[in-house]
């Protein structure tokens, strides 16, 4: 049996996958990047092989990505995460023509062709600004846990409008909006809404084409 | 396959790149004998669309503020005076040139490269950017400078033509240059001096343009953004001058033997793309690497003509010297010129140099250029359907530059258009059989 993987080196998380010839996923492994990129890539395949029971010369092809992707030195080529998820989304879904990518510190638009070729991208701008940072923050903000404030979020009846998607700026956004006697759920849909405004002008931009597939942590 | 491989460096140096320091070094050496032992009388203006002719005729010698401050962030010592700027009140938003230079003026005018002279004359050519009349009111506010503002109509009519009262309007203020130049010196004009100096600028400008219809060959014989930047300085502090036609002869020369010999700035040209706005100077090499390493040469620029537009036909003309400058300072230089002129300018080069591509690199402290850059990008893509990209950072902060932000983008964009070249290749090779 030959193998592939992929291995994703994140700002925070290393992601690896192993496929076999049916393209089925045989193996997979999420760990902290930390401070060594080069090992974080290492470890991520490693642990996907160990997982797996696979050997490693019966992996014959290695593709990293990521901003770490020149750190897979054992890989056979590097490709930047955008074109990846362009081939990911239309490999799983083939009438993908737009992809909106939220991470936690990039929101992406890709166009993509037939066959998940990109055709154009745009990115947020250098600042985190509305990104999965400013999620995070905002539930720090709350204090809850990241996992929970989408389902609060849904219950809210009357969102606030947030004059930020700054992530440094959003905390006192919150707490200010508490001091006012707002709702949690309120709050928090008001957040949601700013992000998702943000990244509707943002994706505009390639030009949003049915079908849309998301991809991202967020 | 070339997404691993060693950046490629380009290493040419012919006898253009000696005459260049040569010529550059007389240069900020005039600069330093006249701020340290008074040898001479400085005259500060900006790049784009300037009377150096005038500056020349009276053996002003021409300082712009704009050379030492990209020369500053080059040198990678441009911070601590932006810093300085920003403590005596100066917006993290400002122009950082406007507050590298403001850092270094008020200081001790000490740089690696030269002592700054104190200005004579403070030429303030207002052309398209009004950071321009600020800053250099700045500088008349804290020296005993004279100043004086050419106030050049902008090129607002959709056929980006002045009408003749603009070009009387901007030659009545040469005139009064003239007189001003004329009490300072204690000269008055030599007008025949004034033509030939104006003729060397027309010889000069011609030769400049006749270079850079070079890089329409395939491969490139330079890198017309990166590789430009050698040839710009010459173009600007020595225009007008005999050393700097001597400058344009050789690398005419030079290049032509290039083409001859079918050698481009890299090993292979895979990529041929235009590139809008001015570079991250303090990063140069690093974002030139970044091309590089895909084959990707530029083979026009924008920035290499906001100092004057001479590709497409204009010339100074030396039996009307104060009309031409008046028309250079209008009409043949980027700066000045409207967006629709901006984007056809940038729409030939794409079709004329055979272009695969259009890159904008968006400078955050600067408006003049990156006003407008958006809808640039859309028109590009979506109207023309030419890939465009476009990536930011700063022409001279260096803390506005994150190269794995950068690195990803240009990546990612090499990456489709490469996707796009095996494909054409592969339905070429399939209609063939
Ligand atoms: S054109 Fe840009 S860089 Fe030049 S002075 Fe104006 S704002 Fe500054």
């Amino acid at each position: 049996m030959i193998y592939a993987a992929g291995i994703d080196v994140g700002s925070t998380q290393t992601k690896s996958v192993i496929v076999n010839d049916k393209l089925e996923i045989v193996a997979r492994s999420l760990i902290d990047t930390g401070a060594n990129v080069t090992k974080a890539g290492e470890r991520g395949f490693t642990d996907a092989l160990k997982a797996s029971g696979i050997r490693r010369e019966e992996v014959v092809y290695v593709v990293g990505t990521g901003y770490g992707r020149y750190k897979v030195t054992f890989g056979d080529t590097q490709i930047t995460e955008i074109s990846c998820h362009a081939k990911g989304a239309s490999y799983l879904f083939p009438a993908t023509r737009t992809v909106i990518d939220m991470g936690g510190q990039d929101a992406k638009g890709i166009k993509v062709g037939e066959g998940g070729d990109v055709k154009d991208f745009v990115m947020n701008d250098k600042c985190a600004a509305g990104t999965g940072r400013f999620l995070a923050q905002a539930a720090e903000a709350l204090a809850l846990p990241l996992d929970d404030i989408g389902e609060i979020s849904l219950k809210a009846k009357n969102p606030v409008r947030l004059t930020t998607v700054c992530t440094v700026f959003v905390e006192s956004d919150i707490i200010s909006y508490l001091a006012q006697g707002k709702k949690i759920e309120d709050i928090l849909g008001g957040v949601h809404s700013a992000i998702a405004a943000r990244t509707i002008s943002l994706v505009r931009r390639v030009g949003i084409e049915a079908e849309v597939t998301f991809t991202g942590g967020v | 396959m070339a997404k691993t491989a060693e950046a490629n460096k380009t290493n040419y140096q012919g006898q253009m790149h000696l005459l260049q320091k040569e010529l550059m070094g007389n240069y900020f050496n005039q600069m330093t004998r006249a701020a340290e032992h008074g040898e001479g009388k400085a005259a500060y203006m900006l790049i784009s669309g300037n009377p150096v002719e005038l500056m020349l005729a009276f053996d002003l010698i021409p300082v712009y503020p704009e050379i030492n401050a990209l020369q500053l962030a080059v040198k990678k010592v441009a911070l601590p005076f932006i810093q300085k700027a920003e403590e005596i009140g100066y917006s993290m938003d400002n122009c950082a040139y406007v507050k590298a230079d403001v850092g270094l003026f008020l200081g001790d005018r000490k740089t690696p490269f030269a002592t700054i002279p104190l200005p004579a004359l403070i030429l303030c050519n207002y052309v398209g950017c009004n950071v321009y009349l600020q800053w250099f009111e700045h500088l008349a506010e804290y020296c005993d400078g004279t100043l004086y503002n050419l106030d050049i109509p902008f090129m607002r009519d959709p056929s980006g033509k002045p009408t003749a009262a603009d070009v009387t309007y901007v030659v009545r203020q040469l005139e009064e240059v003239i007189e001003i130049c004329e009490k300072i010196t204690g000269k008055k004009l030599d007008y025949a001096k004034l033509k030939r100096i104006v003729a060397l600028s027309g010889e000069t400008g011609e030769i400049w343009s006749r270079i850079k219809g070079l890089t329409k060959n395939v491969p490139s014989p330079f890198d017309s953004y990166f590789d430009s930047v050698t040839m710009m300085a010459p173009l600007y502090c020595l225009r007008g001058t005999e050393g700097g036609l001597k400058f344009f002869e050789t690398a005419l020369k030079e290049m032509q033997e290039k083409v001859d010999m079918g050698q481009g700035p890299l090993p292979e040209e895979r990529f041929r793309f235009v590139i809008e706005g001015p570079p991250p100077w303090p990063y140069l090499r690093t974002f030139r690497d970044l091309f590089s390493k895909w084959g990707a040469v530029a083979v026009a620029s924008t920035y290499s003509t906001v100092g004057g537009l001479w590709e497409f036909g204009f010339k100074h003309d030396s039996n009307r010297p104060l009309e031409s400058i008046a028309s250079h300072m209008l009409e043949w230089n980027l700066t000045n010129r409207n967006f629709l002129q901006r984007y056809e300018q940038i729409r030939r080069y794409v079709e004329e140099w055979s272009a695969d591509a259009l890159v904008i690199h968006s400078v955050k402290s600067c408006r003049l250029f990156s006003a407008g850059q958006g809808d640039m990008r859309e028109y590009f893509t979506k109207e023309l359907g030419i890939p465009t990209l476009l990536v930011e950072s700063d022409i001279e902060d260096p803390r506005y530059f994150s190269e794995a932000q950068m690195k990803n983008r240009i990546d990612a964009f090499f990456e489709s258009l490469e996707h796009k070249k095996i494909v054409r290749g592969a339905a070429a090779a399939g209609g063939a059989t």
